[in-house]
């Protein structure tokens, strides 16, 4: 499971926005990909390279319930690289 | 569209749902550049062959490249026509990677020579697409014209040769080429591209040949069992959702996204619902009028697509689900009502329908850019359908055609 303080959106990765969460493109890989909550959009977004993945997460109001939900969100994301370490 | 839905976190609804209510800006964007075209493609969705005297100029372009940037639309699809055509295509691409929009172009691949792949594989933001409708010069040829087979096995030769890779090949799937999907699969895996299958539609001038190119029946089931077995290593552009209607869905989004998610800008700026709805009744206004961000998101065509569908005549199917009523673009240009069923229901709710139709009451075209004259690469499969490029002698096919 993701954790640490150094997980950060990749460079090569944008986000826009939108009612459901946000679409999630990768200019290097040119694949489209989905945050399908606003909160896990909240969550990716704290995600600067310093903040701890739980910490985030707390930030952004997941709850216990959706806790393991949200874990596996941001593993997939960081297996898909959208997600990076900081200076890897 | 390459896209995948992350594991569902609680208490989230269907994308597809979310989806039908539209969204700020087009995931998928088609943009076709030009009228213009080197080939008479017998099934051409926009009747090109002829440039437009009054299509979007260099500065309009850029200007429009500007907006996608500050709508943050990621990619554009471009298209024609034959986009390569316009003398300053090359510069226009190098400007959209320069404005953060990365490209994906359609070509039949007469221009593609080594230089050009060079430059192509240099960077990530371009993917190129390689149109080719039979893996056998014989089937490709009959409907593309003479020598495209060739052409487009060249380009495809200096793509793999200059180190691009997942490039694509895209093929109109018809009664001609059901049979060889493994073979255009080897010809991809060949070349190191992925295999783009997309639906033939009664647009354009694929109106004239629908009803000797359409899939039969058993080819349907063919193919969607070949999907099936193909999944996720091959492309659909999310074409054949009228195909879920068998059973399983197939990999991808499986709606109709016209106006939704999809929408086309056409060569002289309008705005159309989709890539296969060229006509008056689909334009939902243009773009030197409000610009593009205004029609996306207020024209009264799109609310109306955005507004929820009853599914009419379709609600009672057991499939609705499914298929959700299928392509509206081939709906409307075979003569069908909107809310019924889809010319190639799988189920067969169409035929009654399409029995009783007046065909001298389909709506036709509202637009028409065909070559008049003769075209060099003509289509050879003359028996497929009448042309109106076919050569008014066997002099005017060009002893070179296809060796260039």
């Amino acid at each position: 499971m993701l954790a640490g303080d150094d997980w950060r959106l990749s460079p090569s990765v944008s986000l826009r926005p939108e009612p459901f969460g946000a679409l999630v493109y990768d200019f290097s890989t040119r694949r489209l990909s989905f945050l399908k909550t606003l909160r896990l959009l909240d969550v990716v977004r704290r995600l600067d390279g310093a903040t701890e993945v739980e910490a985030a997460m707390r930030a952004a109001g997941v709850d216990d319930v959706e806790w393991q939900g949200y874990l596996s969100a941001l593993d997939e994301l960081a297996a898909t690289g959208v997600l990076c370490k900081e200076a890897s | 569209m390459t896209a995948t839905a992350l594991a569902p976190p609680p208490r989230v609804g269907r994308l597809v749902d979310q989806f039908e209510l539209g969204l700020d800006a087009p995931i998928c964007l088609t943009w076709e550049l030009t009228y213009a075209c080197n080939l008479a493609c017998l099934h051409c969705l926009s009747s090109s062959g002829r440039r437009d005297p009054d299509e979007l100029d260099t500065e309009d372009a850029k200007a429009l490249i500007r907006e996608f940037e500050r709508m943050q639309i990621f990619y554009v699809n471009i298209g024609g026509g034959e986009p390569t055509v316009r003398p300053d295509f090359w510069e226009l691409l190098d400007y959209a990677v320069e404005h953060h929009v990365g490209v994906k172009f359609s070509t039949n691949g007469f221009r593609i020579t080594k230089e050009r792949a060079e430059k192509l594989a240099a960077t990530d933001y371009i993917d190129v697409q390689i149109s080719l409708d039979g893996a056998t010069a014989e089937v490709n040829d009959a409907v593309r014209g003479q020598g495209t087979y060739d052409a487009a096995m060249k380009a495809l030769a200096n793509l793999q040769a200059a180190g691009m890779t997942d490039f694509k090949i895209s093929v109109v799937c018809t009664r001609h080429n059901i049979d060889q999907l493994d073979e255009f699969k080897a010809i991809a895996d060949s070349y190191g591209a992925q295999l783009r299958l997309t639906r033939l539609r009664p647009s354009g001038r694929g109106a004239d040949v629908w009803d000797e190119l359409h899939p039969l029946p058993h080819q349907q089931r063919q193919l969607y069992d070949w999907l099936v077995l193909n999944g996720e290593k091959v492309l659909t552009g999310d074409s054949f959702f009228h195909l879920a209607a068998y059973g399983d869905p197939l990999p991808g989004l499986n709606l109709c996204g016209a106006g939704r998610v999809v929408c086309l800008v056409d060569p002289v700026g309008d705005v159309y619902a989709c890539p296969f709805a060229i006509h008056d009744r689909f334009k939902a206004g243009n773009i030197r009028d409000l610009g593009f961000d205004h029609v996306w998101k207020h024209a009264p065509l799109f609310e109306e697509l955005r507004s929820p569908q009853t599914g009419g005549a379709c609600a009672k199917c057991s499939a609705y689900d499914s298929c959700r009523g299928g392509c509206m673009a081939a709906k409307f240009f075979t003569g069908l009502p909107l809310d019924g069923p889809d010319p190639e229901c799988v189920k067969g709710n169409a035929e009654e329908a399409l029995a009783s139709l007046d065909r001298g009451q389909l709506p036709g075209s509202s637009q028409d850019h065909s070559h008049t004259g003769t075209v060099r690469n003509a289509p050879v499969g003359l028996t497929l359908g009448a042309t109106r490029t076919r050569p008014t002698s066997a002099c005017d096919e060009s002893p070179v055609a296809g060796m260039v």
